[in-house]
């Protein structure tokens, strides 16, 4: 049982102190130009919420909003399956383990222009690998360049190379923490892989899949750096996610006002599914 | 071998073939990449390799990326510790309301950030610092460490630290010479993290400086756009870029899974 010490304030100071420089100051900036309007050289005028209004019923940023919970679905309903799959596959212990966590864990602490780069690279259709192989030996015309379709298949293969690992890890981790007493007892009771898996391993690994789902969730509804090194957004707007988007509007042309208002609008989004989806998934713990 | 052991196999060879296409590309001259496709490199060349590890502006990239992020591991390893301590040994005002605030930071987009944090900075005279980058990293990077460190901690019972002052401890000696010690598999995962989400992390590194500690990142987007078409240095210099990153995880591999196992939710 913890015990109530007011002083334990003290331990949390630094971090306090630190978050707060870097998160509140500069919230309140992009508060500040949200409600107002600037002709350049520091001239700011008031101008409510006419911003929040104008980003709300604007079509790109519907369409934006739209391509960006599609993308996230995506990657969410074949990363997390996908992941446990491989997970359950893995060996338990030996030698192959940690050789099997180093080269999973890799791909995940590429810099990320570099993974939009060396896809970029892989895709190219005459001489990248993955370009040349559907051109050339398959005879599917693929240009990720031309076609949206082949665009989002791209950035779509690339999430899940780059990130299928965490759930992996994560539910790996879960998985070795079963006692082999567990299975014993469910071998003697006759059940089957499914009855296993249903009933012992996924029960084990909800806490790890909750953070692996939420951390998936947050981190691929921010997504930036790979799919604009990839593609830039195009061809035309197709792979232009919310924050690629907000990102031409801010640095692009230079509307900080209406950059502004839909940071906020973004922001909240992401709070209010992130939200959701962890009292949806640890409801059941509360009752 | 066991048959499900095709699945791993399968998938990490899906995880190489991009590396190796890389790895491969920095291995060719600029003509035959372009010139057309090969497997492997036909005239194996190192010239790329040369050509960073001569030019100033391209290896003080790498220069710089090592000591924001190993400032940034540091200063979010040393100020989450006394944290996460609070966090898994007391009940304080505001507690539970406090770590979730703590996590939200994560979910703020940074592209968001972009240029409020510019604007900060600039303001507080470190804009173009290594400080300044490490700093502003801390915004993710912080939380990410109490959650761990929480987690850890919280598996240490709490006689531990009632028997210490028993004995006579005082608070920080009880804590620096028995309490991190009893940690420092969640000390090594934390700061694993930490340089993790630092050193691939570009937006705000990109933006926060300029010429002085420029990371290696934003050296080669320069480079890639205005030397044209050198694929083979950009093949290159992102190969480099896979190693620190290959050797840290060396030394954490037996951690990983357990790091991510003991935090809560």
């Amino acid at each position: 049982m913890k015990t109530e010490n007011q002083k334990a304030w003290f331990f949390v100071l630094p971090v306090l102190v630190l978050v707060a420089f870097n998160a509140l100051i500069p919230m309140m900036t992009v508060v500040n130009y949200s409600v107002q309007e600037t002709f350049g050289d520091n001239v700011f005028f008031w101008q409510g919420l006419d911003w929040f209004e104008q980003i709300l019923r604007s079509d790109r940023f519907h369409a934006a909003l739209g391509r960006q919970f599609l993308f996230t679905f995506l990657i969410l309903i074949i990363e997390v399956p996908l992941g446990i799959i491989i997970a359950l596959s893995m060996p338990r212990k030996g030698f192959w383990v940690p050789v099997c966590l180093v080269t999973m864990a890799l791909p995940m602490l590429i810099p990320w222009n570099v993974v939009g780069a060396m896809w970029n690279i892989f895709t190219l259709p005459d001489i990248g690998l993955l370009g040349y192989f559907l051109n050339h030996v398959l005879g599917i015309t693929y240009d990720m360049t031309q076609n949206p379709l082949a665009a989002w298949v791209t950035i779509v293969t690339m999430d899940v190379w780059h990130w299928t690992s965490l759930v992996v890890l994560l539910s790996y981790a879960g998985l070795v923490s079963i006692p082999d007493a567990y299975y014993q007892a469910a071998k003697i009771d006759g059940a089957s892989n499914w009855a296993v898996f249903r009933f012992i391993q996924l029960p084990k690994m909800k806490t790890v899949l909750t953070i692996a789902i939420l951390l998936r969730f947050m981190d691929s509804f921010n997504i930036y750096t790979e799919p604009f090194v990839l593609t830039g957004g195009g061809p035309g707007n197709s792979t232009t996610l919310l924050s690629i988007d907000l990102v031409k509007i801010a640095l692009g042309q230079f509307d900080l006002g209406p950059a502004a208002a839909m940071s906020l609008i973004y922001f909240a989004i992401t709070l209010l599914v992130s939200w959701l989806f962890y009292t949806l998934m640890t409801k059941d713990d509360l009752n | 071998m066991q048959k499900r052991s095709i699945i791993p196999i399968v998938y990490i060879l899906f995880l190489m073939l991009p590396i190796y296409w890389l790895v491969a590309m920095s291995f060719k001259t600029t003509n035959e990449i372009l010139s057309g496709f090969s497997l492997f490199p036909q005239t194996f060349t190192l010239e790329n390799y040369v050509t960073i590890f001569t030019d100033p502006s391209w290896y003080w990239g790498y220069i710089n990326s090592i000591i924001y992020v190993s400032i940034n591991t540091v200063i979010s390893v040393a100020v989450a510790l006394p944290a996460a301590y609070a966090f898994s040994r007391y009940r304080f005002l505001g507690d539970k309301q406090l770590f979730f605030w703590l996590l939200t930071n994560r979910m703020a987009p940074a592209a968001v950030f972009a240029l409020p944090f510019f604007q900060l900075y600039s303001a507080v005279g470190i804009f173009d610092t290594h400080l300044a980058v490490a700093l502003a990293h801390c915004l993710f990077n912080i939380p990410l460490a109490v959650w761990i460190l929480e987690g850890f901690m919280g598996g240490i019972p709490k006689e531990l630290d009632e028997t210490a002052y028993v004995d006579g401890y005082s608070f920080p000696r009880f804590f620096g010479t028995i309490f991190i010690p009893s940690i420092k598999a969640g000390v090594g995962v934390a700061a694993f993290f930490c340089f993790m989400f630092s050193w691939v992390e570009l937006l705000l590194a990109k933006t926060l400086t300029a010429v002085a500690a420029k990371p290696i990142a934003a050296t080669m987007t320069k480079t890639a756009s205005s030397a044209g078409y050198e694929l083979g240095l950009l093949a290159a210099a992102g190969t480099l870029t896979i190693i620190p990153g290959a050797i840290v995880i060396w030394f954490v591999r037996n951690y990983i899974a357990k790091g991510f196992a003991m935090g809560r939710v």
